[in-house]
């Protein structure tokens, strides 16, 4: 795949080697330094970082400001952008508002429903959704115009990212809809969460057989488990997410103070195992409020030290 | 049809606390399917308030209409000769019915009976589910007939988010996922594969977004 922008992210992911993102989310509050803070201890083993755009609905400080942030840190952000909250005009704009700082990344969402945040009274927006956000990226970007069809003058040039969820329902349609999106003009996935490998692998045997794992970048997502009690939460009160009984049990037999330790270990294997699976061109690791473990991932998962690219 | 639901008795006691003659109006259509605002609930909140009244030691008149429709002028005509008895009317047609009224007879206070709340089916008694927003640009024909934009809580147009669990929402699990349902429709049509045509972004004017709206047809026009 031929690079189309600026973007260091796309850049290592061309040059054929596994691309490492994290996240960091940013703070209930205007300070600063959260971000900063959390950004310091990942950024040498990571190439990109992603900022959550009011994740679970929960209002925080935004996204492109988080992720002007890090570029002043020199850093390499991903701007998550839901459709939730903004209309056409203002995710057209946002769009454009990042790219006056030369954010070069952007993941594509929907966004978690407002009813499980801290706004459940609160309207959604939703005049586009995320199959259609990636297609305005690209519009904007490929045909330099807005919706619209006005010119735009110095056009964003961002590599175009979006979510995936094999595990959610209906499964017979979660290959299509990668399809869909790849369709719509996306170059990078980020996938959910994943614990169980066995229904991933298939998920990704259906990618293969399409062919589309040479169409789009599918960067494997990893989150620590830090507790057996995190494990069932996950289990039992996420929707689309697919934890097996064998994680559940393998935390809860180790003793509690062992279960953060057990968690990285699971990440790490989980790591070794996905490897080799033909299509996975990296990792997603999003280690919620527990950034500060990003870095012994990634050396014990092999993915150490980083590509240096121009 | 439209579905309402009842309001709060004490909300309708509240903002009658200063009127003396007070008409309920009733509606013979979708609220009295929906059992909101026919004859029948016409009736219980009429004696609900005259008893209030009494308790109240207060002299309150309280009478009982129930129109054919209340959103068309011809029957809205036949309270005309009796209107001016009354300082207040509580309608129990749905919201459109309320402003229809509140136009034809400017200078009575109108007041809301019920809420109005979607635009539905009766699923069984006692159950309504809503089915269409009239966003004024039908897509059923590509959507295998379930409609994503009333059904979806993010009215998502390309398929399901991340959060459909065994064909449930990911907001409540008494909410069928809208997608679930799209996807197992076109499997028995035999129209999966049209699951993968990108739906385009959707022209929002003729809804909501658009303004107040108006449907004019001049071939039935006198």
């Amino acid at each position: 795949m031929s690079v189309k922008t600026p973007s260091k992210l796309e850049k290592i992911l061309s040059e054929g080697h596994l691309a490492v993102t994290s996240e960091c989310g940013p703070p209930r509050g205007s300070d600063p330094e959260v971000i900063t803070k959390k950004a310091e201890l990942i950024k040498d083993h990571v190439d990109a970082i992603n900022i959550t755009d009011n994740q679970t609905s929960v209002t925080r400080m935004c996204s492109l400001a988080a992720c002007i942030r890090l570029k002043m840190m020199g850093l390499e952000p991903v701007l998550q952008m839901v459709t939730r909250d903004r209309n056409r005009i203002a995710l057209q704009s946002d769009i454009l508002g990042a790219a006056s700082f030369d954010i070069h990344n952007i993941l594509c969402l929907s966004g978690d429903h407002q009813s499980f945040g801290d706004c459940a009274q609160g309207q959604n927006v939703h005049d586009i959704d995320s199959m259609q956000l990636i297609q305005t990226v690209r519009y904007m970007r490929d045909e330099k115009k807005f919706l619209g069809g006005d010119e735009i003058n110095r056009p964003p040039q961002m590599f175009v990212g979006a979510a995936a969820n094999p595990f959610a329902d209906p499964f017979e349609i979660r290959v299509p809809r990668l399809a869909k999106k790849v369709a719509a003009g996306v170059e990078f996935i980020q996938t959910q969460c994943i614990y169980n490998l066995d229904k991933f692998e298939e998920w990704m045997k259906g990618v293969r057989d399409r062919g589309l794992h040479e169409k789009v970048y599918i960067l494997a997502g990893l989150t620590p488990m830090k507790s057996v009690g995190m494990a069932r939460y996950m289990k039992n009160r996420v929707p689309g997410m697919d934890v097996p009984d064998e994680v559940v049990q393998r935390l809860g037999d180790t003793p509690k103070e062992k279960q953060p330790e057990e968690g990285i270990k699971i990440c790490i294997e989980s790591i070794e195992r996905l490897k080799q699976v033909e299509g996975v061109a990296g990792f997603h690791i999003m280690a919620i409020e527990w950034e500060e473990m990003v870095p012994e991932i990634v050396e014990k998962g092999g993915l150490y030290p980083r590509p240096k690219v121009n | 049809m439209i579905v309402a639901d009842k309001k709060p008795v004490e909300e309708i006691i509240e903002y009658l606390k200063n009127h003396k003659n007070i008409l309920i109006l009733g509606c013979n259509e979708c609220v009295t399917v929906c059992e909101a605002g026919g004859q029948k609930e016409v009736q219980v909140l009429a004696s609900a308030l005259r008893m209030n009244a009494l308790k109240e030691g207060k002299d309150v008149k309280i009478d009982e209409i129930t129109l054919e429709r209340q959103c068309d002028h011809e029957y809205l005509e036949e309270i005309r000769d009796v209107i001016d008895q009354y300082d207040a009317v509580v309608s129990l047609a749905c919201g459109v019915g309320i402003q229809f009224t509140a136009e034809q007879y400017p200078s009575i206070m109108v007041y809301p009976g019920v809420n109005t709340c979607f635009m539905g089916a009766t699923e069984k008694r006692g159950v309504w589910t809503e089915r269409c927003q009239g966003c004024g640009q039908c897509i059923l024909a590509i959507t295998g007939s379930v409609c994503p934009v009333t059904r979806c809580a993010k009215r998502l147009f390309n398929g399901p988010c991340g959060g459909s669990t065994k064909g449930k929402c990911e907001i409540n699990p008494d909410i069928d996922c809208a997608w679930q349902l799209i996807v197992d429709r076109m499997k028995a049509l035999d129209k999966l594969d049209q699951f993968e045509k990108l739906c385009p972004i959707k022209d929002w004017s003729t809804d909501r977004a658009g303004g107040p709206r108006k449907v004019v047809r001049e071939d039935v026009q006198q």
